[in-house]
C-alpha cells in the first residue's frame, strides 16, 4: 500500500495539531468517531420518537374505543381531543414511524455510527478518505432529522399517506390532510437524507478500496467491513431512484406536471393530470425501497458475525462463503423490488420473474443463518450481552425470513398482501433483528466510543425482556395477518367479522408497552456508562480485529505512531498454532504456521 | 382509574427489573469480585440455561399460538382457484415449521451447550466446502418445486383466457366507499372516464357507448356461486384495493387505469354461513358482542348488534383518513337467485333519465357544455 508514506506526514502533523476547540471537537468536527457517536446519539433519539410513536397506535389499536390522557398530552387538542385519537394522526403516527425507524434510526443510525466507527478503525486508517464530506454528511442527516421532527408540528399534520407514500394519496392534499405541508418537509427531509447517506456511502467505499493498510487484503477484512462496504454500492446504486421518485412527486404536487398522477376525480372535480401512472411510483420507489431493507440488515449481520465469532472464541465459519452469500444478497436485492408489487395492477408476467428473483435470495440468507449456527457448534461461549443480541439476531432473522418465503410467492402474496401478516414478516426480519444488531454493536464497541463499559447485567435485563417481547409482539400478528386483518387500519371495530382478534391485538400491545418500556433500562445504561461506567481496557472482549490496537482515550488519527502492519485474517481464534484462544491480526506468521483458511 | 393502573404497572415493572439484577448479581457470589463486565464462566452458566429455557418459549409460544389463535385464520376458501392457493399455503408452512423448529432448536442449543467455561478450547474450524454445497442445494431445491408450483398457480389466477365464459363486473372505488358495475345483457361494460362523471352518473360512464346502454350500477355485490366473474377495477381518486379475503383474491385499484382479478365463487353465501367452523366462529364472535353489549348498556348506551356473517370486500391500501372504514357486502347468491336479483335492478340509462326527468334543460346544458368543451380542445390542438 502506498499509504505508509502518507502515513508518516499525517502522525507527524498529527503530533503537532493545534488543541481543538469545543466546537470542532463535539460539533463539527471531522474525526470519524466523532461522528460516528453523532449519528448513534442522533439515531437514539430519533429512535425514542419512533418506538413512543409505536406504542401510541397499539394502544390505540387494543383500546380503541377507550381515551387515554397521554394522548391528549402527546398530540394535543387537535389530534386527540379529550384524549381520543382522531383517524389522521394514527395514520400520521403510523407513517413517521414507519419512516423514522427505516431511514433514521436503522439506516443512518446503524449503518451512519458503525460504518463511521469501524471502518478507519479495522482497515487501519487515520480517518475516512474525507472527514471533510464525513462532516458535511452527518450535519446534512441532522438537517433532515430536525425537518423531519419538525413536519410533526405543522398545522396541517405531519405526513400520512404511510411511509411509502404513494401518490395519489400522497400528492393531494384533498385526499388526506398530511399530504399538505407535512408531506412538503417530508420530502424535503428526505431528499436531504439521501444526500447525506450518498456522501456517507461514497467516502465509506473510496477509504475501504484506498485507504487500507499494509497487509490489510480485501480477504483478510473483517466481515463487518465487507458487509459495510457493499450496503455502501447498494445505497450508491438505489438512493438516488428514490431521490428521482421524490423530486417527480415533488413537480406532481407543485408544479401540476403529471408523472404519477392521471385521471383523478376527488372533492367534486375532475383534475387536470393525465397520463401518469401510480405504478410508476410504485416502481422507482421500491427500487430502493427493497434494497433498503438489505441496506438495513447487512451491517447488523456484519457487526453478529464479528461478535458471534469473537465471543465463540472461534473463527467464522465460512469466511468465503460468507463474503459470497454479502455479494449474491446485493446483487440479488436491486432486482427483486417487485415483489412489493404483486397485486398493484402490474403485468402478472412480471410477477412470476419477481417471485423467482425473490425465492432465489433465501439460499444466499440460509448460507448465512447455517454459518452462524456452525460457528456456534463446538464454541466456547462468552454469552456477554453483545453475544445474546446476536444470537437473538440469528433467531428472529431466521423466524422472520421463513415466512419471506409466503410473501416472495406472488400466489400466496394474493391473500396476505398488506394485513398484518406483512407487518410481522418485516418487523421480525428487518425490524427487531437490526435492531439486534444495532444493540449488539453498541454493547460490542461501547468500550471503543466512550473508553468505559456498559453494565453487563442491565444488559442481560433488556436483552431478555426484549427476546420475550418481540416474539410476544410479532408472533401473534402472523395469526391476525392471516384472518385477513388489513394493516394500517386506525380500528377494526367497524368490522364484527374481526371482533374476534380484538384480544390478540390486546396481547400485542401489552408485549409492546412492556418491552417498550425496558428500553428505558439500554438508555439508563447507556446515558450512565458514559459518565460513571466502568474504565474499559484496551482489549476488554480479546478481540483480533485493529480497532482494539488503538488507546482508549480517542487521538485523532487514532494510532499514536505508525499504523500497525496486518499480518493474518481476523478470525484466528483458538488456532491450535498458537497458546491463547486469539490471535491479533498483527501478530506476525510463526515460521512454518500454516493458513488454514484457504 | 388508567392512571393508577399505568403507576402500579411501572411499579411491578421496577421491582421486576430490580430482582432479575439481583439474580444476576447473585450468580456471581462466589467468585472473586469481578466488575470487569465481561461475561464470566458464572455468566456463561446462567445465561447458557436462560437461553436453554429460550428455546422452550419459543416452542410451547409456538404450540399455544397455534391452539390459541388457529382457529382464528381464514379457513375454507370460497372461491375455485382458492383451494389451490391454500394447498400451497399449507406445504409451505410445513416446510417452515420443519425449519424453523430445527434452527431455532440449534442456535438455542448450541448456546446452552457450549457456554464458555475457561477450562474449554473452541474447535477451531474454519469452513467446509461440503458443508456450504448442502446447505445452499438443499434449499435450492426445495424453493425450485414451491416456485414451480407458485408459478402455475399464479398463472392459472392471473391470466383469464379471452374465450373463457364470465360475467364482466367493473368494481369501482372512492373515498371511501365502493360500488359496482354490471355489464348487463351483452356482457360489455361500457367505456367510461372520471372526466364524464356527472350527477347520477358516478361512475363517468360514457353514456353515447352503445355497450352501456344496459349497464347496471349498485352499491351491493352480488355474485353467482359457480361461474367465472372476471372484475374490471377503477379507482377516481387514489389507491384502493380489493381485497376479497374469503376468496383468496386482491388487486389494486389504480386511476388512470383498469386492473382485473378473476375468480369463482364455490359456495352461496347460506351455504358458507352453514358450514361448522363458521357457525362456530360467529358464535364466538357473538358472545364477545354480547358480553360487550352488557357494558355498553350498563353505561346508558345501546348494544351492539348481532352479528351474521357476510363475504366482504376491503379496501387493502391505505387510501385516506377513513380507509378503516370502507367495505362492500358480497352476497354469493345461487345462478337463479342473482338472475332475479339483477333483473330488478334499472340501467343506469334509466337512471341518468329519471334524475333528469324533473329539470330536464339544466341537466342538457351541463351535458353539452362539457361536450364543447372538448370539442373547443381538440380544436385547439387541431389549429396547432
Amino acid at each position: 500500500m502506498s499509504a505508509e508514506g502518507h502515513d508518516h506526514e499525517h502522525s507527524h502533523e498529527h503530533e503537532h495539531h493545534h488543541k481543538d476547540t469545543f466546537i470542532t471537537k463535539y460539533i463539527f468536527s471531522i474525526d470519524h468517531k466523532m461522528i460516528a457517536k453523532q449519528y448513534l446519539i442522533t439515531g437514539i433519539i430519533m429512535g425514542v420518537i419512533g418506538v413512543v410513536m409505536s406504542m401510541l397506535f397499539r394502544m390505540q389499536l387494543a383500546w380503541p374505543e377507550e381515551s387515554f390522557k397521554i394522548f391528549n398530552v402527546l398530540l394535543g387538542d387537535k389530534w386527540a381531543p379529550n384524549g381520543v385519537m382522531a383517524n389522521d394522526i394514527y395514520l400520521a403516527l403510523v407513517t413517521i414511524h414507519g419512516t423514522i425507524m427505516v431511514f433514521f434510526v436503522l439506516t443512518a443510525g446503524l449503518s451512519g455510527t458503525f460504518s463511521n466507527l469501524l471502518i478507519p478503525l479495522q482497515i487501519g486508517a487515520r480517518d475516512m478518505a474525507s472527514g471533510f464530506l464525513n462532516m458535511i454528511s452527518y450535519w446534512l442527516f441532522f438537517l433532515s432529522s430536525v425537518i423531519m421532527v419538525s413536519s410533526l408540528f405543522v398545522e396541517s399534520g405531519p405526513a400520512n399517506a404511510g411511509w411509502t407514500i404513494y401518490p395519489p394519496l400522497s400528492a393531494l392534499p384533498q385526499a388526506i390532510s398530511g399530504s399538505g405541508a407535512g408531506m412538503t418537509l417530508w420530502l424535503v427531509s428526505m431528499a436531504l437524507f439521501i444526500a447525506a447517506s450518498l456522501m456517507g456511502s461514497l467516502n465509506y467505499i473510496v477509504t475501504v478500496i484506498n485507504l487500507r493498510t499494509k497487509g490489510m487484503s480485501m480477504t483478510r477484512l473483517p466481515l463487518t467491513i465487507w458487509a459495510f462496504f457493499v450496503t455502501a454500492i447498494i445505497g450508491v446504486i438505489s438512493f438516488p431512484v428514490l431521490l428521482s421518485a421524490a423530486l417527480l412527486l415533488i413537480f406532481d404536487r407543485s408544479f401540476g406536471t403529471s408523472f404519477f398522477l392521471s385521471d383523478i376525480y376527488i372533492a367534486g372535480e375532475v383534475l387536470h393530470y393525465q397520463g401518469g401512472s401510480p405504478v410508476l411510483f410504485e416502481h422507482l420507489f421500491w427500487f430502493l425501497g427493497h434494497p433498503e431493507v438489505y441496506i438495513i440488515i447487512l451491517p447488523a449481520l456484519g457487526i453478529t458475525s464479528e461478535i458471534i465469532a469473537t465471543n465463540s472464541r472461534k473463527p467464522i465459519f465460512g469466511y468465503r462463503a460468507m463474503i459470497m452469500s454479502i455479494l449474491a444478497i446485493a446483487f440479488l436485492s436491486t432486482i427483486v423490488w417487485g415483489h412489493h408489487m404483486f397485486v398493484s395492477g402490474m403485468n402478472p408476467f412480471l410477477g412470476s420473474v419477481f417471485t423467482f428473483t425473490t425465492l432465489l435470495i433465501a439460499i444466499p440468507s440460509a448460507v448465512k443463518a447455517f454459518n452462524y449456527i456452525t460457528t456456534l457448534w463446538k464454541g466456547n461461549l462468552q454469552l456477554n450481552p453483545a453475544m445474546l443480541f446476536s444470537i437473538g439476531l440469528v433467531s428472529t432473522f431466521i423466524t422472520g425470513g421463513l415466512t419471506g418465503i409466503i410473501l416472495g410467492d406472488s400466489t400466496l402474496d394474493i391473500n396476505v398482501h398488506d394485513t398484518y401478516f406483512v407487518v410481522a414478516h418485516f418487523h421480525l426480519v428487518m425490524g427487531i433483528s437490526a435492531l439486534y444488531g444495532m444493540f449488539a454493536g453498541i454493547y460490542h464497541w461501547f468500550p471503543k466510543m466512550f473508553g468505559r463499559m456498559l453494565n453487563k447485567n442491565l444488559g442481560y435485563v433488556h436483552f431478555w425482556v426484549t427476546a420475550v417481547c418481540a416474539y410476544g409482539v410479532f408472533f401473534p400478528m402472523h395469526f391476525i395477518g392471516l384472518a385477513g386483518l388489513p394493516r394500517r387500519y386506525y380500528t377494526n371495530t367497524n368490522f364484527p367479522l374481526f371482533d374476534d382478534l380484538q384480544n390478540v391485538n390486546v396481547l400485542i400491545t401489552t408485549f409492546a408497552l412492556i418491552g417498550g418500556a425496558f428500553q428505558l433500562v439500554f438508555l439508563y445504561n447507556f446515558f450512565s456508562s458514559i459518565f460513571y461506567g466502568k474504565k474499559a481496557v484496551q482489549n476488554p472482549w480479546r478481540s483480533n480485529t485493529l480497532e482494539w490496537t488503538t488507546p482508549v482515550e480517542h487521538i485523532h488519527g487514532n494510532w499514536p505512531g505508525e499504523i500497525p502492519e496486518v499480518h493474518r485474517w481476523p478470525y484466528d481464534y483458538s488456532n491450535p498454532a498458537h497458546d491463547e484462544d486469539f490471535v491479533p491480526q498483527t501478530v506476525p506468521m510463526k515460521e512454518g504456521e500454516v493458513v488454514l483458511h484457504h | 382509574m388508567t392512571s393508577l393502573l399505568v403507576i402500579i404497572v411501572l411499579v411491578l415493572l421496577s421491582i421486576a427489573l430490580w430482582q432479575l439484577t439481583k439474580i444476576f448479581d447473585l450468580t456471581q457470589v462466589g467468585s472473586i469480585k469481578d466488575d470487569s463486565q465481561v461475561a464470566n464462566d458464572g455468566d456463561n452458566n446462567v445465561q447458557g440455561y436462560l437461553m436453554f429455557g429460550f428455546l422452550a418459549f419459543i416452542y410451547i409460544f409456538t404450540i399455544y399460538g397455534l391452539i390459541k389463535w388457529g382457529p382464528l385464520v381464514l379457513h375454507t376458501p370460497a372461491s375455485k382457484h382458492g383451494s389451490m392457493v391454500d394447498s400451497l399455503m399449507d406445504i409451505t408452512w410445513v416446510l417452515i415449521f420443519i425449519v424453523q423448529a430445527i434452527t431455532q432448536a440449534l442456535v438455542h442449543y448450541f448456546s446452552f451447550k457450549y457456554r464458555g467455561n475457561k477450562d474449554n478450547k473452541a474447535l477451531y474450524l474454519a469452513d467446509n466446502n461440503k458443508l456450504e454445497v448442502i446447505w445452499s442445494g438443499i434449499p435450492a431445491i426445495v424453493l425450485t418445486g414451491l416456485i414451480l408450483y407458485g408459478l402455475y398457480a399464479w398463472t392459472d389466477i392471473m391470466f383469464v383466457d379471452k374465450d373463457e365464459d364470465t360475467i364482466e363486473i367493473e368494481l369501482y372505488a372512492q373515498q371511501f366507499k365502493w360500488t359496482a358495475r354490471y355489464s348487463g345483457t351483452d356482457n360489455v361494460l361500457g367505456k367510461a372516464n372520471v372526466r364524464l362523471i356527472e350527477g347520477v352518473n358516478t361512475l363517468g360512464v360514457d353514456l353515447s357507448d352503445p355497450n352501456a346502454q344496459d349497464d347496471i350500477v349498485v352499491s351491493e355485490l352480488h355474485i353467482p356461486k359457480g361461474k367465472k366473474v372476471h372484475f374490471k377495477i377503477r379507482s377516481q381518486d387514489v389507491l384502493h384495493s380489493a381485497y376479497f379475503p374469503h376468496f383468496r383474491a386482491q388487486m389494486n385499484c389504480v386511476p388512470g387505469m383498469v386492473t382485473e382479478f378473476a375468480f369463482e365463487p364455490v359456495y352461496t353465501s347460506d351455504e358458507y354461513r352453514a358450514m361448522p367452523f363458521m357457525v362456530e366462529k360467529v358464535k364466538k364472535i357473538n358472545d364477545l358482542r354480547q358480553a360487550k353489549s352488557k357494558e355498553l348498556v350498563a353505561n346508558g348506551l345501546p348494544a351492539l348488534d348481532p352479528y351474521t356473517f357476510d363475504y366482504l370486500l376491503l379496501c387493502n391500501k391505505i387510501c385516506g383518513a377513513s380507509h378503516y372504514n370502507m367495505q362492500m357486502k358480497v352476497v354469493v347468491d345461487t345462478p337463479e337467485d342473482f338472475k332475479t336479483w339483477l333483473s330488478d335492478k334499472p340501467t343506469l340509462v334509466q337512471e341518468v333519465k329519471a334524475a333528469n326527468a324533473p329539470k330536464p334543460v339544466e341537466g342538457a346544458i351541463g351535458a353539452d357544455s362539457t361536450k364543447t368543451n372538448d370539442t373547443a380542445v381538440i380544436a385547439k390542438i387541431a389549429m396547432k
